[in-house]
This record gives structure tokens, sequence and C-alpha cells, in this order.
């Protein structure tokens, strides 16, 4: 297999990465803010259940979250609802064997869902931490400041609050969004067609590693493009200190 | 009629008491110091009057109408909280800018948002904007900041900073004015640049409650003074009979080490 032949492969491969990676964002960075707030609610039994939901969540490995969304409903409530997504693709789409994005994409939509659902609460957890360590982290005196000159306290957080929040959590986000990238291979557990299971079914189909150590480089250069706009973003909310 | 009065103020901190029982009043355009020693419940007061905190005991009377009775069992809405407020400016140790903002925009943040619920914005938009822009201007120009108008607060120095804090808090118009030990956090040096903006409004009889260890300002600005003590009112009188003539031991304690 020539050089050009495995990149096209590997880049739908990652192509089916960078989905897994754009919409757990997607889900992710909003999902984030109530658990946050729950974590931080003064209504006790609320503020538990948040906290162990995110032990929980931080506390086991991702690769086996992903198992568990993927077979529990199957297993103890009798409904494989990702089968039953698999089943109900195959029944009203007609999908080629020709290994082409979309084909790829249906066929392994049931598991797709899984991975999204387990990625986006795991990463909405990881972020939920991240908000809460930035908003206790700003001083008492900006919400002070901001109730003696008569502001609501919604107004308080969306216009004073939020900002200096903001610059705090974009370093320790952007590290989370680069471990992300990299996470998504573990999607290659329950046999979702990311870059590492193609380059993987390449070594067994055609005898060749080769293709595996260069999927390395799809996420190297992914990863410095990231670096590079989360530096812009950083830099552009240097203009004030907090 | 005084424009302000305490009236048996109590405050508990879980098991500290940290106001015993404090009253006072203040008359239009008196500069009232409230000094002692740290712990002495002073900062606490001044933000009872704030609502920063919430007395468990006593009344506030707004020029002789009530404006706050713990007693009150309904409680209070935090809409009712907004507005009582705004009688009050109030200036802080640690100026409390908001850092994403040019001393401008602080000036103009709070105006702006309280305009909005104004029944008349939508029609008259540009003409309050105006207003509240010309006012943030000749308030940054009445402090001494009309060059550093666009500048960040990262970009200011302390003294600057608290002046523009006091400008922020003037944007709203209070009829009180609350200062919680306004120099604390300056050096000696700048200290003087901020009481002269002090002492240019309370030459302006702009109505003031000054929580200070600035025994000079105090002794020569102020009308009356309070000496707290523990929770409680130690002595009080105008700033000569305070100074000139302190009737506590306490108090002539506390005035020979503050020399």
């Amino acid at each position: 297999m020539s050089f050009y032949d495995v990149t096209l492969v590997l880049a739908n491969g990652f192509i089916i990465s960078l989905i897994i990676f754009v919409i757990t964002l997607l889900i992710g960075i909003p999902l984030g803010l109530p658990i946050a707030l729950c974590s931080m609610s003064k209504f006790a039994p609320l503020r538990y259940l948040s906290k162990t939901v995110v032990w929980i969540v931080r506390g086991v490995p991702l690769m086996l979250q992903i198992f568990i969304i993927y077979y529990v409903p199957g297993l103890l409530f009798g409904n494989p609802i990702f089968a039953n997504i698999d089943r109900y693709i195959i029944d009203n789409f007609t999908i080629s064997n020709s290994g082409g994005l979309s084909d790829m994409i249906l066929k392994s939509m049931g598991g797709l869902c899984a991975v999204l659902i387990a990625f986006s609460i795991n990463y909405a957890c990881y972020f939920s931490e991240i908000y809460r360590g930035g908003i206790e982290s700003i001083s008492k005196g900006q919400y002070e400041a901001g109730q003696v000159l008569g502001m609501t306290k919604s107004q308080v957080f969306r216009k004073v609050i939020l900002l200096q929040v903001i610059k705090r959590i974009v370093p320790p986000m952007s590290n989370e969004i680069i471990t992300l990238i990299k996470d998504t291979a573990l999607a290659n557990c329950i046999t979702i067609p990311e870059i590492i299971m193609q380059a993987k079914n390449l070594a067994a189909s055609k005898q060749i590693i080769w293709p595996l150590f260069y999927s390395g480089v799809f996420y190297l250069l992914f990863v410095g493009l990231l670096t590079i706009l989360l530096g812009r973003l950083e830099k552009k909310l240097d203009y004030f200190r907090s | 009629m005084p424009v302000f009065e305490a009236k048996d103020i109590y405050k508990k901190f879980d098991k500290t008491e940290v106001l015993k029982g404090v009253s006072f009043s203040i008359e239009e355009g008196e500069v009232l110091s409230i000094i002692g020693s740290s712990g002495s419940g002073k900062t606490t007061l001044l933000r009872c009057v704030n609502f920063l905190e919430t007395p468990d005991l006593g009344q506030f009377y707004l020029r002789g109408n009530l404006l706050f009775d713990a007693s009150d069992k309904k409680g209070i809405s935090e809409k009712e909280i907004r507005q009582k407020r705004l009688h009050f400016g109030m200036v802080f140790q640690s100026f409390n800018l908001f850092p994403q903002y040019t001393a401008f925009d602080n000036i103009c943040l709070a105006p702006m948002l309280l305009a909005k619920s104004r029944p008349d914005y939508k029609k008259n938009k540009a003409i309050i904007k105006d207003e509240i822009e010309h006012n943030a201007e000749s308030l940054l120009k009445k402090v001494g900041l009309s060059d550093k108008m666009d500048n960040y607060p990262c970009q200011l120095s302390g003294g600057q900073q608290q002046r523009v804090a006091i400008a922020r808090a003037l944007a709203l118009k209070p009829e009180i004015l609350c200062f919680d030990e306004p120099t604390s956090a300056l050096d000696p040096e700048i200290t003087v640049e901020v009481l002269a903006v002090m002492k240019e409004l309370a030459a302006e009889k702009m109505t003031m409650l000054v929580v200070t260890h600035e025994m000079g300002f105090a002794r020569e600005v102020s009308d009356k003074v309070i000496f707290m003590d523990d929770g409680v009112i130690a002595e009080s009188g105008t700033a000569e009979e305070i100074f000139g003539n302190p009737q506590t031991k306490r108090l002539r304690e506390f005035l020979s080490v503050m020399k």
C-alpha cells in the first residue's frame, strides 16, 4: 500500500477522531457549567450528589466508562439502545463496504453515540472542576463591588465575573482540550473506526506496522494547531490583569 | 433631622458578637469618621450600612423614614436591598475595580445597567448614554484622572485606582458615601492624593461615613468622630473633643498608639 493510500485511510479515521473531539467539546463545555454550579450549591444534597458524580467520573478510567455506557443499558435493563441504533441504520440506509467516510460513520453510529455520551459526561466533569476553581478564585470584593453599585446577581456574574473566570480557565482548559484529542483514541475499544483503529486494521490486514506510528503525526499536527489557537486566545485576554 | 440614623445595631458572626448595640446618626453634609483598633467592629458596621451584612437587630432610618428593621420577620427581598443600597456609595480598602474595564467603563458600567431598567430607556437611549458618559468624564476630571480614562486598572497606581473607585461610587449619585479604610492599602506618599479627593468632597458638603486609620485626616476633616471599642461606641463627639480632650482611658491609649 502506497504512502498516499495509507494517508487517505488514516485521514478518514482522523476525521472521525475530530468528530468525537468537536461534539464532546460542544456538549462538554456548556454541560460543565451546571455541574460546577451544583458543586457550589448551598443546598447540601445537590452539592453532594454533584461531587459524587464528579468523583466517580474522574475516578474511573474513561475506557471503562465507554464500556459501561455501551453495554449496561442492554445488560441491566434489557434495552440495548446502541445495538438498536445500529439495527435501525442497517434497516433504513444502504451502506456499502467501500470504506468511505459516511459509510464508516453510519456503520458505527451506535457505538459512536455511546462514545459521545461517555466523553461528554467525562469531560463535562473535568471542565466543571476547572470552572469551579475559576469561579471560586475570583475575590469576594468583585462581587461586593458589583452589589453595592446596585447590580443584580446575574449582572455581576455576566458583566464582572465571567470574563475574569474565562481568563483564568483558558490555560487549564487548553490542557484538557489537548488531552481530549488524544483520548479519542480510546473509542477504538468498541471498534469505532477512528485513526488508531484504522492503523491497527492496516497492520492486521496488510501486515504493515508503520501506519500506526504515522498516525501520531496527525495528532501532533493538530495539537500544534490547537496550541497556536489557544495561545492566541490567551494572549487576547492579556490586556487586563486580575 | 439626620439624613441617616442607625439604632441599636447588633451583629454576630457564629458566636462572636461584633456589634453590640451601636447607634449613631449623621447630618446632611457631615463627615463622620469611625476610628478604633482592628476588630472593634467598625468595618462590620459600615458593611451593615451597605447591606453587605445583615444586622441581627436594630434599625436604619433615612431622613426619618424606616429603611431597614432587622426584626421585620418578612425579610427583605434582593430587589429591595438593591434599591436601598443605592442611597449609599461604597469605597473599599482594596479598591475592587473591575479589571477588564477601563477606568471610564468602570464608572459607566453600573449606571448603564441601571438605566436599562428605566421605562424611558428605549426611547431616550442615546441621550441617557450621553448623560452617563458625560458624567463619567466630569467625575474623572474631578478626581484628577482625565488623562487615564482609557487605562485599565492594572495600568494605574493604587492611589489612581482608589480615585477611580471613588468616581465610580459617585457616578450613582449616592446620598451618603462610605469609605472602608480607603488608604490602608496604599503607600503613605500615595495616601495624600486620595485624601485630597476626599477633602474636596467634604468641602463640597458630600455626606461621608469614613472608617479610617488616618488620624490626621479624621481630625482635620470630620465634623463628628466615633471611637469604637469591642463592638460598642466607646466615645463620640466632634473631632476637637475626641482628639483634643479624650474622656475614656481606652481612647487615650488608642490615640497615643496611633500617633
